[in-house]
């Protein structure tokens, strides 16, 4: 990562953890786990539990659902890391990684209920643009997702929008496949706190 | 609590961590890195970046601010305010414009 510190400024009992992970994932430790770890006070403690309750606390959404939000708002970003991460965690959740495949390559065309298509449509025209219309919002309304809905996808388009910014300001490092997978495993089964 | 609200609080939570928690750089400083507002000129290429474009950041972006005095637990912290900052943002517009949308079909 840019900054020494997140490479290497853990305390003692954190470094031991990551090095208990790389043995037992057979992987490094992501450095989207590193970076919630550093100074957890300031960012990572808050950060988990805000990422956690929107992408698995209630909600009408799926835990695939949000996954692909979280995968659609990092390609608009151009977060490499985090379309990574997400698509090999919302291709396990739905079983079906050619349906994430196909939403990232082309929204309009890909396979997936109207309401969602919606929803990711005003999340993407939210995230480029910095703006969003009540008339987009009437929009993904008519489609048949609840305001509640809207406002769960509005808190995932949040947290990956900082998480975005964060992976791709301190250049995390891609993961090869089989990293992503597992930290996509990892994910379904044990959530982000 | 229910759950939006809950989901809500966690992020306001985090937004007050980000600005008025204990920090190294100065809650005013973290401010101006949050809104991407009155940024210092060393910091403005890297900060309007992350809010933006942070795909665009590079190592330079990090040297120009550390080569005029900011330390990495500095920079560690505004870059997390300009992109808490950001999301906040998006997220505040989203909800309003739900809002609209819902006062509106309301009244009809």
């Amino acid at each position: 990562m840019r900054l020494d510190i997140l490479n290497r400024g853990y305390r003692p009992g954190t470094k031991l953890l990551f090095a208990v992970i790389r043995v037992f994932s057979g992987q490094p430790v992501p450095d989207a786990a590193k970076l919630v770890f550093y100074r957890p006070g300031f960012y990572g403690a808050r950060a988990k539990e805000f990422t956690h309750e929107a992408m698995r606390g209630p909600s009408a959404w799926s835990v695939a659902d949000r996954e692909l939000m979280a995968a659609f708002v990092s390609k608009v970003n151009d977060s490499a890391f985090c379309v990574g991460a997400h698509t090999a965690t919302a291709g396990q959740a739905y079983q079906d990684g050619a349906k994430v495949q196909a939403v990232l390559a082309d929204l309009e065309s890909a396979p997936v209920e109207e309401g969602l298509r919606a929803t990711l449509r005003m999340l993407g025209q939210l995230t480029r643009a910095g703006k969003v219309g009540a008339d987009d919002m009437r929009d993904v309304l008519a489609a048949g997702v609840s305001p509640g809905q809207v406002e769960d996808a509005l808190a995932v388009c949040a947290a990956f929008n900082t998480t975005d910014r964060l992976a791709d300001a301190f250049g995390f490092e891609l993961l090869s496949p089989e990293g992503f997978e597992a930290g996509a495993k990892y994910l379904l089964k044990r959530g982000y706190r | 609590m229910p759950d939006e609200d809950k989901k809500r609080a966690a992020q306001r939570a985090l937004v007050d961590s980000v600005l008025n928690g204990e920090g190294r750089a100065s809650a005013e400083l973290r401010a101006r890195a949050f809104s991407n507002a009155n940024v210092p000129p060393p910091l403005q290429a890297l900060i309007a970046k992350v809010a933006t474009r942070p795909a665009q950041v590079t190592d330079a972006d990090f040297a120009a601010a550390k080569a005029s005095g900011f330390s990495e637990d500095q920079l560690f912290e505004l870059v997390i305010s300009a992109a808490v900052g950001q999301s906040a943002r998006l997220y505040e517009a989203g909800l309003a414009a739900l809002a609209q949308a819902t006062a509106s079909e309301e009244a009809r």
